[in-house]
């Protein structure tokens, strides 16, 4: 999981490859050792998909605006192959939760991760997203988005630098170049690997179930 | 402020009588508050366009249950938008009221979330995670006896063709939603929905300390996070007795300014990338880094900089200060020039703004639309020249104002605004006098009871800032204006009778940030 060494303004190169976590991910995958073949394609699949990851444009708040600088003139993420953002959740491979959820938003915010193509990826932008930011204790915050959606990367900050998201998105490049396609995440999983059932919503009022019985 | 109080029986006939007789058009603000004991009611800040005169009025029921009191969405347009938050809010029942809806909470929301014995437990609102009921397609009236009465499927009939655009899509500049019905490619009728970012900013304030709630002002309308502190730290000032520094207020003035370009910048590359012209969009980012960069010199923070605090600012200018803000106000009139020559004067911009979206002066004002908005509808509705602050009153510069109220006007006056900020920016920057940045204030602020107002030009409109004290440390209640509602509330009658197409340009031009109509 090496990677060309990118000019990054005010982050030291040596920081910037510091990643012990993802360093352990990698040998625990290759503990078991790599067919050749299946591994340079591998190897050959990732490279690729790591350097065309679009994103959803989902931004809620002033991560928003941050994010949309560094897809502007100055940061330009299409440098690093996150070419263009898709305003469709099919063409996108990642969502940038760039700002608040509330709890209007949550149920929208899981239909578009659920409408997403796998594999699809998570980044969560800012505190608001992680935790609730400032605004944890509010009646209507949701207190980070991971409790509804699996998070891949966090990206501290409020809103966090520029460099930082192209940080945070760099780090989910590698953590897509470490993937195993073949017979790792392409994988159909059996039931009892799951890890835990999939989210069963209990609390939805009768009268909507009546509505969406209608509607059917 | 005084605040006059008028019985709800006879209060539909002095509200008449103050928008008739004493021309009180504009409705500033509808604050609903909680009494406790004395009832729930609204605060209704009036002003009238010509003279600049002010009352504020204020009515109450002591029925808690269900607080009814006359509603005055005829007299006002806003109104019937700030009825349905005060109702979302307070649970308040205006009599009268065509809509009475939830403005942003869910419809299955318990409770009322900002009266004083709202039970916030996550039983009773737990985080659902299914869609809203359709019950969003009734009105809500008042039966004879009393109750709040449904009158399903009012709004959009069955045979209407209706779509539903947001809260996730580009052209709402964050998470609005609307759904239109539509005729072939005409809208017919729209409906808006807010509260998809509804962070209950106000409700976490009366928890905090006045220090505390500054940091979530810069987080309202990210793009006047200056223009909001500021208002904040004012009218904090104004009830302490505090006098800032002249050298804070140049400070200030200057920031204010830059704020205001940047958010201008923005307005500009974000209307055009919505119409389809990316180039300008990346023109518009690269320039406004420059703002971001002056920003981050002395602030230490890009978007959200924290600098206004009470008593003055956080940190004191740096040295490269007055050169770098000199060398930019150089900067930027040459680069306006270029949006005019790539974009402004180009063919397709022109037929998409010209004449679309027409917003008449007396609509304007009813509806309540500031900034840039009532501007390009000829109504003089800059705060800093209606009631200067800082150093508005010393500084020369021209309030721009279009007559045409089309989209293309709105356009204009923000081309031209960014020129005047230039103006006001180049008058001080060289006359910053010595002194303090700060002045000292006492350890734990507390504010003397009462009423207090403050407002600024904000950079889509007049901010303002409401605070109710008990003498504590944390207010009694805070309101906020957001510059966006009225903006919001006006899209339905822009929309109807235009295509869909326009509905971008419409959005586009009126320039509205979501978060800042949510709170
Ligand atoms: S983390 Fe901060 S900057 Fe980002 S959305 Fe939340 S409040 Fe805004």
């Amino acid at each position: 999981m090496e990677m060309k060494k990118p000019v990054i303004k005010s982050i030291p190169y040596e920081e910037f490859k510091d990643n012990e976590t993802l360093e352990a991910l990698v040998n625990e995958l290759n503990k078991e050792r790599t067919n050749v073949v299946v591994g340079a394609l591998d190897d050959l699949i990732n490279w690729g998909r790591s350097n065309s990851l679009w994103s959803l444009t989902f931004a809620t708040s002033c991560c928003g605006i941050e994010f949309m600088s560094v897809g502007a003139a100055r940061y330009d993420f299409a440098r690093f192959g996150f070419e263009v953002t898709r305003n469709s959740p099919r063409q996108a491979d990642l969502i940038m939760v760039a700002g608040t959820i509330t709890h209007k938003m949550a149920p929208v915010l899981k239909r578009l991760y659920d409408q997403m193509a796998d594999p699809k990826y998570v980044i969560a932008v800012g505190g608001c997203a992680i935790s609730g930011g400032p605004f944890k204790g509010s009646y209507h915050v949701l207190n980070g988005v991971d409790k509804i959606i699996p998070v891949d990367v966090y990206i501290p900050g409020c809103p966090p630098r520029p460099e930082a998201i192209l940080y945070g998105m760099m780090q989910l490049q590698r953590k897509v170049k470490v993937e195993k396609f073949f017979g790792g995440v392409n994988r159909k999983q059996s039931r009892e690997e799951l890890p835990e059932g999939p989210m069963i919503i209990t609390n939805v009022p009768q009268e909507t179930m009546n509505n969406k019985e209608k509607e059917q | 402020m005084n605040i006059t109080f008028i019985q709800p029986e006879k209060f539909r006939e002095q509200m008449e009588y103050l928008r008739r007789e004493r021309g009180m058009d504009f409705l500033r603000e509808l604050v609903g508050m909680d009494w406790g004991e004395e009832g729930i009611g609204a605060v209704y800040m009036l002003e009238n366009s010509e003279t600049k005169e002010n009352v504020q009025v204020a009515t109450r029921s002591t029925n808690r249950e269900a607080p009814a009191i006359p509603t005055v969405s005829d007299i006002w347009k806003i109104a019937e938008m700030y009825e349905r938050e005060a109702f979302d809010f307070f649970g308040i029942i205006f009599t009268g009221h065509p809509d009475l809806r939830r403005l942003f909470l869910r419809n299955d929301w318990v409770g009322y979330p900002l009266r004083k014995d709202y039970d916030e437990s996550e039983e009773l609102n737990p985080v659902r995670m299914f869609s809203e009921n359709v019950e969003n397609d009734c009105t809500h009236t008042l039966a004879p006896d009393g109750t709040l009465q449904r009158n399903p499927d009012t709004l959009f009939d069955n045979n209407e063709y209706i779509i539903n655009i947001g809260p996730q899509h580009p052209a709402t500049h964050g998470v609005l939603r609307f759904r239109l019905s539509l005729e072939g490619e005409v809208i017919k009728k729209t409906d808006v929905h807010c509260g998809y970012i509804h962070r209950g900013v106000e409700k976490i304030s009366e928890r905090l300390t006045y220090p505390q709630i500054l940091a979530l002002t810069d987080r309202l309308d990210y793009l006047s996070a200056h223009q909001n502190r500021h208002a904040l730290c004012m009218c904090i000032e104004n009830a302490m007795d505090v006098e800032v520094t002249e050298r804070t207020q140049y400070i200030r003035t200057i920031m204010d300014e830059l704020q205001r370009i940047d958010s201008h910048l923005l307005f500009i590359s974000c209307a055009a990338m919505d119409l389809g012209a990316l180039t300008t969009f990346i023109y518009g980012f690269r320039d406004r880094e420059k703002i971001l960069d002056i920003f981050e010199e002395v602030t230490g923070g890009r978007l959200i900089q924290n600098y206004n605090v009470i008593g003055g600012v956080q940190a004191d200018i740096t040295a490269t200060f007055a050169e770098k803000v000199k060398a930019f106000c150089k900067y930027i009139p040459k680069k306006i020039k270029e949006y005019n020559d790539v974009f402004t004067n180009n063919i397709i911009t022109r037929k998409r703004m010209v004449g679309v979206g027409v917003l008449g002066r007396d609509e304007a004002i009813s509806f309540g639309c500031t900034g840039g908005t009532g501007r390009a509808s000829g109504w003089a509705c800059d705060v800093r020249k209606r009631h200067p602050y800082a150093l508005y009153d010393k500084v020369d510069f021209k309030e721009v104002i279009y007559q045409n109220g089309d989209s293309f006007s709105r356009y204009l006056v923000r081309i031209d605004e960014i020129m005047e900020s230039v103006r006001i920016i180049e008058q001080l920057i060289d006359n910053i006098p010595e002194g303090d940045y700060k002045v000292k204030t006492k350890p734990v602020i507390r504010i003397p009871e009462g009423s207090y107002h403050a407002t600024v030009e904000g950079s889509r409109g007049e901010f303002g800032v409401f605070i109710e004290s008990r003498g504590e440390k944390s207010p009694y209640r805070i309101k906020f204006r957001p510059m966006g509602l009225p903006l919001v509330a006006c899209m339905g009658t822009l929309l109807n009778g235009n295509k869909i197409a326009d509905l971008m340009t419409i959005g586009a031009t009126l320039d509205y940030v979501i978060p800042d109509i949510d709170r």
